[in-house]
């Protein structure tokens, strides 16, 4: 420190160089703050020790006791452990977050687009759509979607019944189970060949498109690869495959796969919500956009379609990409409003009944705010890296 | 954003502080001049609010109770709803001086979660409420139904313990609180509610047809049902003991809200030391000579406020059963004052 001073003005004291003053600050501020949060953890732990609440993370393994209704991996309230019911309510906060995003993406990208077409009707309703949405508790509409999605269906034993042998009532959507035989690994196979075709087909298609000018007909080739080349194996393998029927039961029904009415409440809710802002965010990002580009692509012969798809679309991705990943987060960390529609979250499953039963709050907290900052920040890591390959092939 | 999180550190630390830091919960009680009780957000005869926002039932009574003996005042106590999975944390945290709202004593609360159970104030035991319709007359024959129960409660634990000791499947759906696991209940998401019997009878009047519903005869668990207060203030935790076995032994001895006065001046030695005329154990408690007097003339004694609350006076007509008192069959057995 003196070094620097010495060089810069020698005869200043150091009192009154202002680098050493902003670091002596900077310093103090870090004291400050070191010995606020030494102060508040020693105090949390020694309260804790004094009043006798059991601390640490011994309850991670034991046994939970607790029945979940929904568990993508595997869940047993006799056997699992605290930690298991952890992983469950995590997948489960997942799930709905990854759906709740692509749905929402899709419908917000459609309402945004809509808004800004001619056609008078279809952008006064996406107008209104969004200042409906927009502007109502989130909340209050999952509560609105989860009540009126019980109330809309049918009561246990009058099951509608799907064709396909599925059911819907007011226990959820019960789909067959498909139970996969011997030989389905070649119908798989068949599709991953398929997917990588249609990339080379279309690699390939368009370096001769830059070449020649003319195009091929890249989508049909591609159904044919991914669907058609999949069912040819399927059919070839004689069908390895069978389901596993929901039926109706003394209660409800039985079997097959289910789709509980909890999450379809919190998915419905969420995704219209946050749809709404997407639809204004893409709005904002294609009305920045110069107009003249538009009008550049028509009069070089492109039509409506193409012009949106090729030529602003992209172009507008560059605005639309940070305030919509925003809008990702907020519908990941809204996710955990399922509490109140009865959807085993994270929240519901580890803040809410693992803590009660351990009674440990600072331990559960920690790391349930822990694994949505860790959410959020993969989301927002991948978003940024899609944000600068955008950037890159936009130029 | 370190300034947030310094804040919000903070905050926690001293939140935590507030709750140790306590110690004489008496005096804090005392010079305050209300008593923070917490309370069921809403259970028909234990603790709810009327139409007019006044706190009734048998819970909320026994905070009047420890109210009356510590101020002479039965309304000086301010109620906090919670839900059962915020109880136990408003109650570390300081937020409540005791916690009075159909609590189940199980021994991992009474010592992991910092807390002491005072007394049993009602033997309760969990039990199914079903749709007559379905024709289910026991609980055995409730295998793949959907069950809808209250989140972070001995409920959810027993049932899963039921349905796994019978070889049933079970499907749960969870709710925050107990509004909205009624709610989903009647709108026909789970064709069965369980929690503790008394709560089923006392949600069964809520029902837009009550008749259409049946409690199931099983009673699958022991919930013996007992306020509870903090780790390591042993005065205040007598205090909330003696408050109860005030109230037994006064119904026990025949002493309610109509004869108290004639009760000051008897002469049965039970009595007088009850009432205080021999004697100063209310001011070993830390109260006044009185105390039981002040409880029984402005709350009643068990019998009246059992009665008043869930018993023949009130809707939910609750037999006195396993709370009635030992020497009438049941369970509900004080220690002497003397």
């Amino acid at each position: 420190m003196s070094a620097v001073s010495e060089i810069e003005k020698p005869k200043v004291s150091l009192l009154y160089n202002p680098k050493v003053r902003n670091l002596a600050y900077q310093l103090l501020l870090c004291g400050v703050i070191a010995v606020l949060v030494y102060g508040a953890v020693a105090n949390a732990i020694e309260n804790l020790r004094r009043a006798k609440i059991a601390s640490g993370f011994g309850f991670w393994n034991q046994t939970a006791g607790f029945d979940i209704s929904q568990s993508l991996i595997e869940y047993s309230s006799s056997t699992s452990t605290y930690g298991q019911a952890f992983w469950v309510g995590l997948c489960n906060t997942l799930v709905v977050a990854a759906l709740g995003i692509v749905f929402a993406t899709i419908l917000g990208f459609i309402i945004g687009i809509a808004r800004l077409s001619k056609n008078w009707l279809v952008a006064r309703l996406a107008g209104g759509y969004v200042e409906l949405i927009r502007n109502l508790p989130v909340l209050l509409q999952l509560l609105f979607w989860y009540n009126a999605v019980l109330k809309a269906l049918p009561d246990v034993r009058e099951s509608v019944v799907i064709g396909g042998g599925a059911f819907l009532n007011n226990r959820g959507l019960f789909v067959p189970q498909p139970i996969f035989h011997e030989g389905f690994g070649a119908v798989l196979a068949a599709f991953v060949l398929g997917v990588v075709g249609s990339i080379a087909f279309r690699i390939w298609a368009r370096r001769r498109q830059e070449r020649t000018g003319e195009q091929a007909p890249v989508l049909w080739v591609a159904l044919g690869l991914i669907v058609g080349l999949p069912l040819l194996v399927f059919v070839l393998a004689g069908s390895p495959i069978e389901f596993s029927y929901p039926e109706k039961g003394r209660f409800g029904v039985r079997g097959g796969i289910e789709l509980l009415p909890e999450m379809v409440a919190l998915l419905f809710g969420l995704v219209i919500y946050t749809a709404a802002f997407i639809a204004e965010v893409v709005r904002a990002g294609i009305l920045a956009v110069s107009h003249g580009q538009t009008e550049a692509a028509y009069s070089l012969g492109l039509r409506p379609g193409p012009t949106l798809r090729l030529i602003v679309l992209p172009q507008a991705m560059r605005v639309i990409i940070p305030p919509l990943t925003s809008q990702y987060l907020n519908l990941t960390k809204n996710s955990s409003l399922a509490v109140f529609v009865g959807y085993p979250d994270l929240v519901l499953v580890f803040a809410g009944t693992v803590l009660n039963q351990t009674g440990q709050a600072v331990e559960v907290i920690a790391i349930t705010m822990l694994v949505y900052l860790t959410i959020s920040l993969v989301t927002s890591l991948f978003m940024n890296w899609f944000n600068r390959r955008m950037a890159l092939v936009e130029r | 954003m370190k300034r947030i999180l310094t804040t919000i550190l903070c905050a926690a630390a001293l939140g935590l502080a507030a709750s140790t830091a306590i110690g004489q919960t008496l005096n804090t009680v005392k010079t305050r001049g209300v008593l923070n009780c917490g309370s069921n957000p809403g259970l028909a005869g234990f603790g709810q609010t009327d139409p007019q926002g006044n706190w009734n039932g048998l819970d909320v009574d026994f905070c009047r109770a420890i109210a009356a003996a510590i101020f002479d005042d039965p309304t000086k106590v301010k109620f906090a709803a919670l839900t059962a999975k915020d109880r136990f944390t408003g109650l570390q945290s300081g937020e409540v001086d005791l916690l009075s709202r159909n609590t189940t004593w199980t021994i991992s609360r009474d010592t992991a979660l910092g807390l002491n159970f005072t007394s049993v104030f009602y033997y309760d035991g969990q039990g199914f409420i079903v749709r007559k319709a379905l024709k289910v007359n026991s609980a055995l024959e409730l295998s793949d139904a959907a069950v809808c129960v209250g989140q972070g409660t001995t409920t959810e634990l027993n049932l899963a313990d039921y349905f796994r000791a019978n070889k049933m499947k079970l499907k749960t759906v969870t709710f925050m609180t107990n509004d909205e696991t009624v709610k989903a209940y009647e709108a026909g998401r789970c064709d069965a509610f369980t929690t503790d019997a008394s709560g089923l009878y006392a949600e069964r009047l809520r029902f837009a047809n009550p008749n259409d519903h049946v409690v199931l005869p099983e009673i699958i668990s022991k919930e013996p049902l007992s306020p509870a207060v903090r780790h390591g203030d042993d005065q205040w935790f007598d205090i909330v003991k003696w408050v109860h076995y005030a109230m037994l032994n006064a119904e026990e001895l025949g002493v309610g809200q109509k004869n108290i006065n004639e009760a000051l001046a008897s002469a049965i030695p039970d009595v007088k030391r009850l009432v205080g005329t021999e004697g100063n154990y209310g001011e070993q408690l830390g109260l006044t000579k009185d105390w039981a007097v002040r409880i029984i003339k402005h709350v009643g004694n068990y019998g009246e406020v059992f009665e008043r609350n869930v018993g023949q006076g009130s809707p939910l007509k609750i037999t006195r059963g396993l709370n009635n008192l030992w020497t009438k069959g049941g369970l509900q057995y004080a220690p002497p004052i003397r």
